[in-house]
């Protein structure tokens, strides 16, 4: 019920349109019952009394109808598209504006691939179920009752017949519907199966040739089709007998027809052309019926999107501006302090990713973080532009908690560099000139240069003009990740957090970008996140994490003496090999 | 309106038919591939037969219902002989029922006709898959592949399991309705038959309004679709770099294009309902008002024009059904023709000549002046010779792009190089069976692949036959049972899809125990660049050691303990070997090894 106010929502706009839409609807229902009884009027009164102005007239009468009916039919084919497409269009905004709203913990939850499916199919299914209700969903059921009505206004008896007959069809379409639904999902489970092994082969295809699987794969493969085989056709067998027991439904209704409406006319107490009419009023009230099933099946699935598409619209960001919330000052100093933050996704009561970290950065310093993957590096940085809120402890940047500033203002002073570099369709230089759009070449080229970009986006076809495919499919992980490091440095933020963003670097490149940056530096103040060792070592302040908890603080000199867990890092990566040790 | 993935086996019949038509890819070349799918059926001739004999059948008994009817009314109700109506009623009954039956008999019969050809095209594309070389996989992007073969499986299924028996049931519904038509009245018939020009050519001007239509919308789908995946997908950058305005505003561009372009296609597209709706009308009046003439004439009977019009309403309908099918048939054929292009491509083979098993293997592996490129005129490896004595272990290091990776697929033969000689105890590996090869070689890469089942049946995939027992000690031999233990389940937790939920370290502990179960003789390694925590690193160096334990092993090495304990390191660069010795022997040629190492250390001795 809700899912169908939400959707009214969405159509108000357009109730006008809609509305129209309904009305030409009705009209066209009552035009498509005239014919009928045009025909009975053409076969009583003018063949029966030999009246050929009776059949002229009614005719043109009926050609009339068909007329204004076709003008009917296409204005509500153009209303009814209109808000269709217009509910479609505005789904997707509100669908689209909330996803940008996100913030960095609604997006962890919510994966890209169903939220665009959110937006694009189930958009679609929701148009299907606006534009049919607007093209057949009074008409079928009107059409039905109109029929029904008709009949007993030509002839009770007959109709009186013909009632359990249609109570017999509605009760088999409920059966056929009914009976199906289940059916069809078992055959999607089965076809998820052959898929998943499909999947797996076609990612797996090196791990099942190195190990000579392909007749065992074959085999799994085999079962998993043959179980789909088995359940399609049972379904398809059930569904091949749909069609032919509604038609033989109709078929029965004109057998009584003229079976037991002859007798009667045998009697005298029905026309020919009641006859006649009678039978198109049967094709008129079955009609309706195999439309609604299509109906039926165009609103399940309509309003099973809505209720999934509900799930964003009602969700709210993690991280929202307090009502009170401040400008950061454009001259405030980047310094940054956390004061026993803890920090858990999905709020309390799950693992802690993060716990009591204390941790200050005195601007113009570079803190590292090192750690194995898992330990919370990438959440400590996270934390600093509230791209998450801390759950408990404080966190301070710029002299003030970052929850009283607003966080546009805070963004703007930060420059990060995510562990995945993400590029944009466009060139090179769009990339580069992702967060400052009216950057000079020479600040481009410049911050590529420090990047250690430079060079090779001079050695690709067009210079910066290159355009990056899909994904930044044409770049090496290392090229993708200088071009991100570039993007960030044109900003010049007076913040910088690099989250593992040389990992594809190799070492010599990573360290002229380090000695770039430190050239640069002028009170910037940066974190880097490092899983290499060497990444680290000239860091002013060494941040060891181990399972979301510092276990050890210091500059590498004082950790290789004071902190054991640092050395067998050291070790294990530089030093004396474990092997040895 | 973006092509809808339903993946739906059969769903069809249970679409909504008003469904406006997506914009069609065309086969190259209809006919070939429509002989080639109907290939697919040649086990089941004689149920097609069948099929094709019951629908001739049911169809020219159909005809028969609306014809008693008309003579119903002209001979039994008009003239007032009610015991013969009640024969005819009788008859006519009898006649619809057989119809009807016999209809469901056929497509009952057909469903699973349909869905075993079905099945065996699957299978064979599967199977084909299976024998494609690693380069087709490396071309194609495992999620696009995936993707491309579920749509255009399905599109194929679409239209075999319900349009090619309604297609033929519709066809020949028609003529026999004309032909009926021409015997009961020849002018009516004319006059009925002025209704089909008019039909073709109100779906002709739709279909082409229609077609441009959705080319337009098509295209705007696509770029809407693509600023929807970048904003979504690199939303946290957008959210970085304060970029949400400039997002939104091409955003809401694209967004009113689609609306726009949406509104015309379907506006067009969505008319075909309505028109022929009113054609259908326009039949029978015309029926009506020239047979009510006629009759008045005495040229007709009240009974011709009541079959008249009931078969009217049977010609039309196929008539309205056809468009669609048309539609379902393009998608369809444009599906199974991508599908053969898959099922044409060259598979991996063995020289059969030539191919000999391999006995056991000692393990001396001999690599002499190889040289190799993924494309022809480009070069990865050059004149490369090396050779590894059983037991040995050799360390290949470089920077990233040297061709150490190259060294790996060629020794697998997952590529075939191009000039020199691979062998393995003194036979050339292009004389053996590729699956006797690899099954003498274990590989350990660093992403690790793990199949979506649990961890047990993970790990029993290097040996099929293995007992859990010896699961159980594999794990344990390579310091995998202690987390596997601390999992949920145990050895029976389900991994999820790719393993998400083991850490890298983790699951390159099971693919340890994988290999030391397959118990290969050659070994080769790709140790994982990044670093995992610490005590996972120990546990891993640990298994890696009793793995290749006895075995000759070639290993990617990150790590300085791998090298140090390599009998021989090779430093490769730009496809070629720079320096070849031991670990300390390289320090002191102060050369490229040299370099290498001390640029990993900047200057922090140890």
């Amino acid at each position: 019920m809700r899912d169908l106010r939400r959707l009214l929502g969405f159509v108000q706009p357009y109730r006008r349109m809609a509305i129209a839409a309904l009305v030409l609807l009705t009209a066209m229902v009552v035009l498509d019952l005239a014919i009928p009884r045009m025909i009975q009027h053409i076969i009583d009164e003018g063949i029966g009394h030999r009246d050929r102005g009776v059949v002229v007239r009614t005719a043109l009468v009926m050609l009339g109808i068909s007329a204004v009916s076709t003008a009917i039919a296409i204005a509500n084919n153009i209303t009814s598209v209109r808000v269709g497409e217009g509910v479609a269009r505005d789904l997707r905004e509100a669908l689209f504006l909330k996803i940008q709203q996100y913030s960095f913990g609604n997006l962890d939850r919510q994966k890209t691939g169903p939220l665009l499916v959110r937006l694009t199919s189930d958009v679609g299914a929701v148009k299907s179920l606006t534009q049919i209700s607007l093209r057949i969903g009074t008409r079928a059921p009107l059409l039905m009752l109109g029929s029904v009505a008709l009949m007993f206004a030509t002839s009770r008896h007959l109709a009186l017949f013909i009632l359990p007959l249609l109570l017999v069809t509605t009760a088999l379409i409920a059966f056929f519907v009914l009976r199906m639904e289940p059916l069809f999902r078992l055959v999607q489970q089965k076809l998820d199966v052959v898929n998943n092994v499909l999947q797996e082969n076609i990612a797996g295809a090196r791990l099942v040739k190195a190990l000579v699987r392909a007749q065992h794969e074959g085999e799994r493969f085999e079962r998993a089709n043959e179980d789909m085989t088995m359940r399609s056709i049972r379904v398809m067998q059930l569904m091949s007998t749909m069609t032919p027991a509604l038609t033989m439904c109709i078929n029965v209704g004109v057998v009584i027809v003229i079976g037991f409406g002859g007798q009667q006319s045998i009697d005298g107490e029905l026309s020919v052309g009641q006859i006649v009419a009678f039978t198109n009023y049967l094709f008129t009230t079955m009609t309706p019926l195999i439309m609604m099933t299509m109906l039926s099946n165009t609103w399940a699935s309509g309003l099973a999107s809505l209720r999934r598409m509900d799930e964003i619209l009602e969700s709210v960001p993690d991280v929202v501006d307090a009502p009170d919330a401040r400008e950061l000052p454009a001259a405030a100093t980047a310094e940054v302090a956390f004061d026993d933050v803890s920090f858990t996704y999905g709020g309390e009561g799950r693992d802690k990713v993060l716990c009591e970290i204390t941790l200050a950065a005195a601007p113009g310093k570079t803190v590292a973080i090192l750690g194995s993957t898992g330990a919370g590096k990438s959440t400590l940085v996270s934390l600093i532009p509230r791209f998450y809120d801390v759950t408990s402890g404080a966190l301070r940047a710029f002299g003030s908690d970052v929850r009283e500033l607003t966080q546009d203002s805070l963004v703007r002073q930060v420059g990060f560099v995510p562990q995945e570099s993400v590029l944009f369709s466009g060139t090179v230089r769009d990339n580069i000139r992702y967060g400052r759009p009216d950057a000079s070449e020479e600040d481009v080229v410049a911050a590529a240069r420090a990047a250690q970009a430079h060079d090779f986006i001079t050695k690709m076809a067009q210079g910066y003009d290159s355009r990056i495919e899909q994904r930044g499919a044409n770049l090496s992980g290392g090229q993708k990740q200088r071009i991100a490091i570039a993007r960030a440095l044109l900003v010049d933020p007076k913040l910088l957090i690099l989250d593992d963003s040389t990992s594809a670097v190799d070492v010599e490149t990573e360290t002229r970008i380090q000695q770039a940056l430190a050239e640069k530096k002028e009170g910037r103040t940066t974190f880097v996140v490092a899983q290499r060792i060497s990444t680290v070592l000239d860091a002013d302040v060494i941040v060891v994490l181990e399972k979301g908890r510092i276990v050890a603080q210091g500059t590498h000199p004082e950790l290789m003496v004071a902190s054991p867990i640092y050395r067998e890092i050291y070790d294990s990566q530089l030093g004396k090999g474990l092997a040895d040790g | 309106m973006s092509a809808q993935v339903s993946g739906g086996a059969t769903r069809g019949a249970m679409r909504p038919g008003h469904g406006a038509p997506t914009a069609i890819a065309r086969a190259k070349d209809p006919r070939g591939t429509l002989t080639r799918l109907a290939s697919y059926f040649s086990d089941f001739r004689a149920r097609l037969w069948l099929v094709a004999g019951t629908i001739v059948v049911y169809t020219l008994l159909g005809l028969v219902g609306p014809y008693l009817m008309g003579v119903a009314l002209d001979r039994y109700i008009v003239a007032r002989d009610a015991a013969g109506l009640g024969r005819i009623a009788v008859i006519m009954l009898a006649a619809f029922l057989t119809s009807n039956v016999m209809q469901g008999f056929s497509s009952w019969l057909m469903a699973s006709v349909s869905q075993r050809a079905l099945k065996r095209l699957r299978r064979e594309l599967f199977g084909h898959l299976q024998t494609l070389p690693m380069d087709f996989f490396e071309r194609n992007p495992s999620g696009e592949l995936m993707s491309r073969l579920t749509n255009d499986i399905d599109a194929v299924n679409q239209a075999v399991a319900q349009n090619i028996t309604s297609l033929f049931a519709s066809v020949l519904s028609m003529a026999g309705i004309l032909v009926a038509m021409f015997v009961l009245d020849r002018w009516l018939a004319i006059a009925s038959l002025l209704v089909v020009p008019l039909m073709f050519w109100f779906t002709r001007f739709v279909a082409v309004f229609t077609r441009k239509g959705f080319k337009e919308l098509q295209k705007h789908l696509g770029k809407l679709n693509g600023v929807m995946e970048e904003a979504i997908g690199g939303q946290k950058i957008v959210t970085v770099f304060r970029r949400n305005d400039a997002v939104l505003a091409t955003f809401r561009a694209e967004n009113e294009a689609v609306y726009r372009a949406g509104i015309y296609a379907n506006t067009y597209a969505l008319l075909l309902m309505p028109l022929t709706t009113v054609l259908g009308n326009l039949f029978v009046i015309v029926l009506a008002a020239l047979g009510g003439w006629l009759a008045l004439s005495g040229l007709v009977s009240v009974g011709v024009i009541a079959t008249f019009i009931n078969y009217g309403q049977n010609f039309v309908s196929p008539l309205r059904q056809l468009s669609n099918l048309y539609n379902t048939l393009q998608a369809a054929l444009a599906g199974a023709e991508r599908v053969f292009e898959i099922l044409d491509t060259p598979s991996e083979t063995d020289d059969a000549a030539k191919a000999k098993a391999l006995p056991a293997v000692r393990g001396d592996v001999k690599l002499d002046h190889v040289t190799f490129g993924y494309r022809p005129g480009t070069t990865v490896l050059d004149d490369v010779s090396l050779e590894a004595k059983p037991g040995q272990m050799v360390a290949l290091v470089g920077p990233t792009g040297a061709g150490k990776t190259t060294i790996i697929n060629l020794l697998t033969r997952f590529y075939e190089i191009g000039s020199g000689q691979i062998a393995i105890d003194g036979v050339d590996i292009r004389d053996l069976r590729k699956d006797d090869l690899r099954r003498k070689l274990g590989l350990v890469l660093q992403d690790t692949y793990l199949f979506g089942a649990t961890v047990m049946e993970n790990i029993r995939y290097g040996r099929l036959d293995a007992t859990d027992a010896e699961v159980v000690q594999a794990a344990e031999r390579a310091e995998a049972d202690h987390f596997i233990r601390q999992l949920p389940s145990g050895y029976e937790t389900v991994l999820s899809e790719r393993a998400g939920n083991l850490s890298q370290g983790q699951r390159q502990l099971l693919a340890i125990a994988r290999t030391l179960l397959a118990d290969p003789s050659i070994l080769v390694l790709d140790e994982a660049t990044s670093s995992v925590d610490t005590r996972t690193e120990a546990r891993i160096q640990k298994a890696l050691l009793r793995l290749m334990k006895g075995r000759t092993s070639f290993v990617i090495a990150h790590r300085l303990s791998t090298i140090r304990d390599a009998d021989q390191v090779l430093v490769i660069d730009g496809g070629r070997i720079v320096e070849r010795g031991k670990h300390e022997e390289l320090l002191a040629q102060r050369g490229f090894y040299f370099q290498l190492y001390t640029s990993q250390f900047k200057g922090h001795a140890i």
